[in-house]
């Protein structure tokens, strides 16, 4: 298969099995679920079939159509979407094993219809990771929104909607609002969207009028939840947890960041922002939501709203790594979105195994879990480490290179940044690990329990252990950043 | 063959207008609306042919009886009627075909062969309107749709339709009255109804105070027509009572053809001849539409009926098609006129698919409507996405008249940037109408689960997935669309001088 038609088929097969899914699922839940790992397997085969071409700094591409003079559909795959691509589509299938533990541990209603928009949100994340110019981009962030909403509504009760309604409002709100016209001003000034290495908005607009468009690009990308449009994330924390697992640690978010990323690198150009003062404030912004986020989340006492709020702490990492515009910092952004990737799965593949072994979802229902579950507790365990940042765990790996970037400019701001945040990191993950493993049970413990469903425990051991491996061997991930690096001078 | 491609524009009227009577007589069931149907079809063809010949060579012209132009009768045929007549002949056609078992439960069986010549009379007078190049014969085909269409809302069974249709019959008149007194002016000055031969004789008395009158009287008589705000008031109620498939029919194009005549009438004969008019149509327009815009919005996230709450979202989108012929730009133009047609391509299929509902819900309050995505999954999938493209989501036709709206409106500088906040906290507005009823229909608990299932025509859900996959086609693929009103907006625009 040519390069061309294998983009094309990353994004046809989670469609087709999307619709294979739902007709499946009228047979036999057995069925469908084969039908989601073969279509999880098939896309994570396509995908990874295109990194040997793009290592060797191919960069394949392909036009669908145009859709008005100038306006194209269009793909080309790129060492920061082909990292993006190849992370979402290979945690898609541990995530898929962990979702058939969870959905049928937790007897689930519409486990159909779940599996069936999982797959288009795959689809879209697809898009958003080979999109070869704005436009497709955006086509595919709000067909990622969209596809998203039936998941995060998954219960359907009044509060799930109530939620679910926030979600959709707020990102589909600055999308519309903000980075549409983001887009159509780019369009508009520079003639067109398609990405280039080193960015093309330089000889097209200056001034404030480049911080005013950059401030549309990051807070119309809702995704990347940089405060104050963060929201969204933690209201988006009713969906089932494997939901919060693969999309809301890892596509939806990462689409934002990696958006962000794309448009800082590829539309207007490091060299070019560096020289702009007027696009300063977005490591300020960026910082602020690190430490503040990092602050709201040592006063939750809810487990997954506690990683929500971690999420977006992370989140923002990445964004304040790209946004210090140096070479080794946009690396550490990138592989920042591997590691954290890594590390969050992991942690919300065990919050959500303790709620389907313990019906547990609140920290101070914790203590002395790790003797019953300990499979699941020392993955977490793991997961947490990394996000504080200690080796042997990917969390070091990134901050290492976003700090050595920092240092590259100076910036103290970033490197104070780091510090306090790796400080409130250990502050709300330690006490619930010293919890788990170290204190006794309450008096009237709940239910006898052990072990979640297998499949659950196998996903999260999975993804520890990728966590682990991560600090390890990651070759090809720096190889795939120094080449967007490169391109940049 | 040939010769009688030379009359098509002519058989755009004359074909549902002949049918018309013979309908009449078809008493047996099933018959009236086969014959209706047929005639409809036959509209469409022509409709496709006469787009095809206009994007071939340019404009296709007829003279009744041979007569020449400014003595006889002339037709004309160019971009932006051809665009004109395939969404009139279209939306009539899937209206009807979908629309069978839904007009047969709601129109009693003995007048529905009285009902379905009154159709073939509102199509035949929309299409005539838009085939029409002299005043006179756009006011006679006005009357004729006009007058049908008052006999089509009211054909229902709800009681409601009329006094609505009563309104609208009290405010239609007044239109048509007004732009009959602005087009007697205008005779008066000039001795000629034909438009082109208007443009020309006008310009010796152009700066004649009647002239001026008339401009006033035929752009407010057309703009009540055409239901801009906040001559819109006729429209939420009829829409409302009027049996669903009419509302499919006129919503996706009644208005837009008064808007049409605004457009031709101003560009052709005004615009470039009388002196500042441009400055005075903008500025008569602009904030009319974007009043339009935010009140229409604006009501429909309260309104809690469903046909009332998409009625006064068609007074919000006619705005957008308002503001962007308000720029005088190309790019303005063509926003508006493709407008025209991806709004009818949207607002058709919603109206469809309420129709659909309505075969099994109680009523068409949000209310009755709560749980019916989980009864009928296919009809509101197919709902949803026409809705995405009234918001205007990407990959939905929908998304292609936001784009070049925005993009008009950027073109116009710092005082566009207003603007374009504008349509998008109004696209915003969509989202929150919309999305009200997609969360009823999804999450809400269904108020009585129904014993049996009902079953909707196969036929509705396969017009209506037709209709909806053309959102998407239109949004991916909207060439054809693109290229008419882009002819259009620059044949309207070399008009100025």
């Amino acid at each position: 298969m040519s390069a061309e038609s294998t983009i094309l088929f990353a994004l046809i097969l989670p469609l087709a099995g999307a619709a294979v899914i739902a007709l499946a699922g009228r047979i036999n839940a057995n069925l469908r679920e084969t039908v989601t790992l073969v279509t999880a397997g098939g896309l994570a085969m396509t995908v990874w079939s295109l990194l040997p071409a793009v290592l060797a700094g191919e960069r394949p591409g392909v036009t669908l159509i145009e859709l008005m003079p100038g306006v194209e559909i269009a793909f080309r795959v790129e060492p920061l979407g082909m990292l993006f691509a190849a992370l979402a589509s290979g945690l898609w299938i541990i995530n898929s094993v962990y979702s058939i533990g969870y959905m049928r541990g937790n007897k689930e209603q519409n486990q159909t219809r779940f599996y069936v928009m999982f797959a288009v949100s795959l689809a879209a994340t697809m898009g958003v990771a080979f999109a070869g110019n704005l436009i497709t981009l955006f086509l595919f962030y709000e067909m990622l929104t969209l596809s998203t909403y039936p998941l995060v509504a998954h219960k359907g009760d009044e509060n799930t909607v109530r939620s679910a309604r926030v979600y959709l409002g707020i990102l589909l709100t600055t999308s519309i609002g903000l980075f549409l016209p983001a887009i159509i001003w780019t369009y508009s000034v520079a003639g067109g969207g398609d990405f280039v290495p080193g960015g093309f908005l330089a000889e097209h607009i200056e001034g404030p009028a480049v911080g005013l468009l950059l401030g549309l690009f990051v807070f119309g990308i809702g995704k990347a939840a940089v405060m104050p449009v963060h929201r969204w994330l933690p209201a988006a924390m009713v969906a089932p947890t494997p939901v919060s697992a693969l999309l809301h640690a890892v596509a939806v978010v990462k689409a934002g960041v990696f958006t962000i990323t794309k448009v800082i690198v590829y539309v207007f150009g490091v060299e070019f922002l560096f020289s702009e003062p007027s696009s300063g404030w977005l490591l300020y912004a960026a910082a602020f939501t690190i430490i503040a986020a990092s602050v709201v989340a040592l006063r939750q006492q809810n487990l997954k709203r506690l990683l929500a709020y971690s999420t977006i702490a992370q989140l923002s990492y990445v964004v304040m790594a790209a946004a210090i515009l140096k070479p080794l910092a946009e690396i550490g952004a990138a592989i920042h979105m591997v590691a954290h990737a890594f590390g969050k799965i992991t942690l919300f593949f065990a919050a959500g195994a303790i709620y389907v072994a313990a019906k547990k979802t609140e920290i101070h229902q914790l203590k002395g879990i790790g003797r019953r579950m300990p499979v699941t507790m020392t993955a977490f365990t793991i997961g947490a480490l990394s996000m504080i940042g200690v080796p042997p765990t990917g969390g070091f790996v990134s901050k290492w290179y976003i700090l050595a970037g920092a240092f590259q400019d100076d910036n103290y701001v970033a490197l104070a940044t780091i510090i306090l945040s790796t400080a409130l990191n250990a502050a709300y993950f330690l006490p619930i690990i010293y919890m788990a493993w170290f204190m006794r049970e309450d008096e009237a413990p709940g239910k006898e329990h052990g072990e979640a469903p297998w499949p659950a425990v196998l996903a999260l051991t999975l993804t520890a252990l990728l966590t682990i491996a991560f600090f390890f061997f990651h070759g090809a991930t720096l190889e795939l950043e120094r080449q967007v690096v490169e391109n940049l001078s | 063959m040939n010769a009688l491609v030379d009359h098509f524009p002519a058989l755009q009227v004359v074909v549902p207008m002949l049918v018309a009577p013979l309908v009449v007589l078809l008493r047996p069931r099933g018959l009236a609306w086969a014959a209706c149907t047929m005639a409809s079809i036959l509209s469409f063809a022509i409709a496709i042919q006469l787009v095809q010949l206009v994007l071939a060579n340019g404009s296709v012209g007829y003279l009744m009886g041979s007569w020449p132009a400014p003595y006889g009768i002339e037709l004309k045929v160019d971009a932006l009627s051809a665009l004109l007549l395939l969404v009139v002949t279209g939306a009539s056609v899937f209206a009807l075909v979908s629309g069978r078992e839904s007009l047969d439960g709601q129109i009693e069986a003995g007048r529905q062969p009285y009902f379905y010549a009154a159709w073939l009379l509102a199509l035949a007078g929309l299409s005539g309107i838009v085939v029409a190049a002299d005043a006179f014969n756009i006011f006679v085909f006005m009357e004729i749709s006009s007058l049908a269409s008052y006999v089509l809302i009211a054909g229902g069974p709800d009681r409601r339709a009329l006094p609505s249709v009563f309104k609208y019959l009290i405010m239609g008149t007044i239109g048509a009255t007004f732009y009959l007194i602005g087009v007697g002016l205008i005779y008066m000055m000039t001795g000629t109804l034909n438009l082109g031969d208007m443009e020309l004789r006008i310009q010796a008395v152009a700066d004649q105070r009647p002239v001026l009158a008339a401009a006033g009287f035929i752009t407010v008589g057309l703009a009540l027509k055409a239901a801009i705000f906040p001559l819109h008031v006729w429209l939420p109620n009829s829409y409302t009572y009027a049996p669903h498939m009419v509302t499919a029919f006129l919503a996706a194009c009644a208005t837009k053809v008064s808007l049409y005549i605004l457009l031709r009438f101003d560009f052709f004969v005004f615009q470039g001849n009388l002196e500042g008019h441009a400055l005075q149509f903008a500025f008569y327009l602009m904030p009319v539409a974007i009043l339009g815009i935010l009140v229409g919005s604006a009501v429909a996230m309260f309104e809690n009926n469903i046909k009332r709450l998409l009625a006064f979202s068609s007074i919000a989108q006619i705005g957008y098609m308002i503001l962007g012929a308000s720029f005088v730009t190309v790019a303005g133009l063509t926003a508006g006129i493709v407008h025209i047609f991806n709004h009818a391509l949207a607002k058709g299929a919603l109206f469809l698919a309420v129709a659909s509902f309505a075969t099994v819900a109680a009523g068409l309050q949000l209310d009755d409507l709560k749980g019916i995505a989980r009864r009928m999954p296919w009809t509101f999938g197919a709902f949803v996405i026409a809705a995405l493209s009234l918001i205007g989501v990407p990959g939905t036709a929908g998304f292609v008249s936001k784009w070049y709206l925005i993009t008009a409106a950027m073109e116009l500088g710092t005082w566009g940037l207003p603007l374009v906040a504008l349509i998008l906290i109004s696209s915003l507005m969509a989202v929150v109408y919309i999305w009200r009823i997609v969360e009823a229909a999804y999450f809400g608990e269904a108020p009585n689960e129904p014993a049996a299932p009902v079953r909707v025509s196969p036929l509705l859900v396969v017009t209506l997935w037709l209709a909806a996959a053309a959102n998407i086609y239109f949004g991916l693929v909207p060439e054809l669309p693109l290229t008419l009103s882009g002819d259009a907006a620059a044949d309207l625009l070399s008009h100025l001088p």
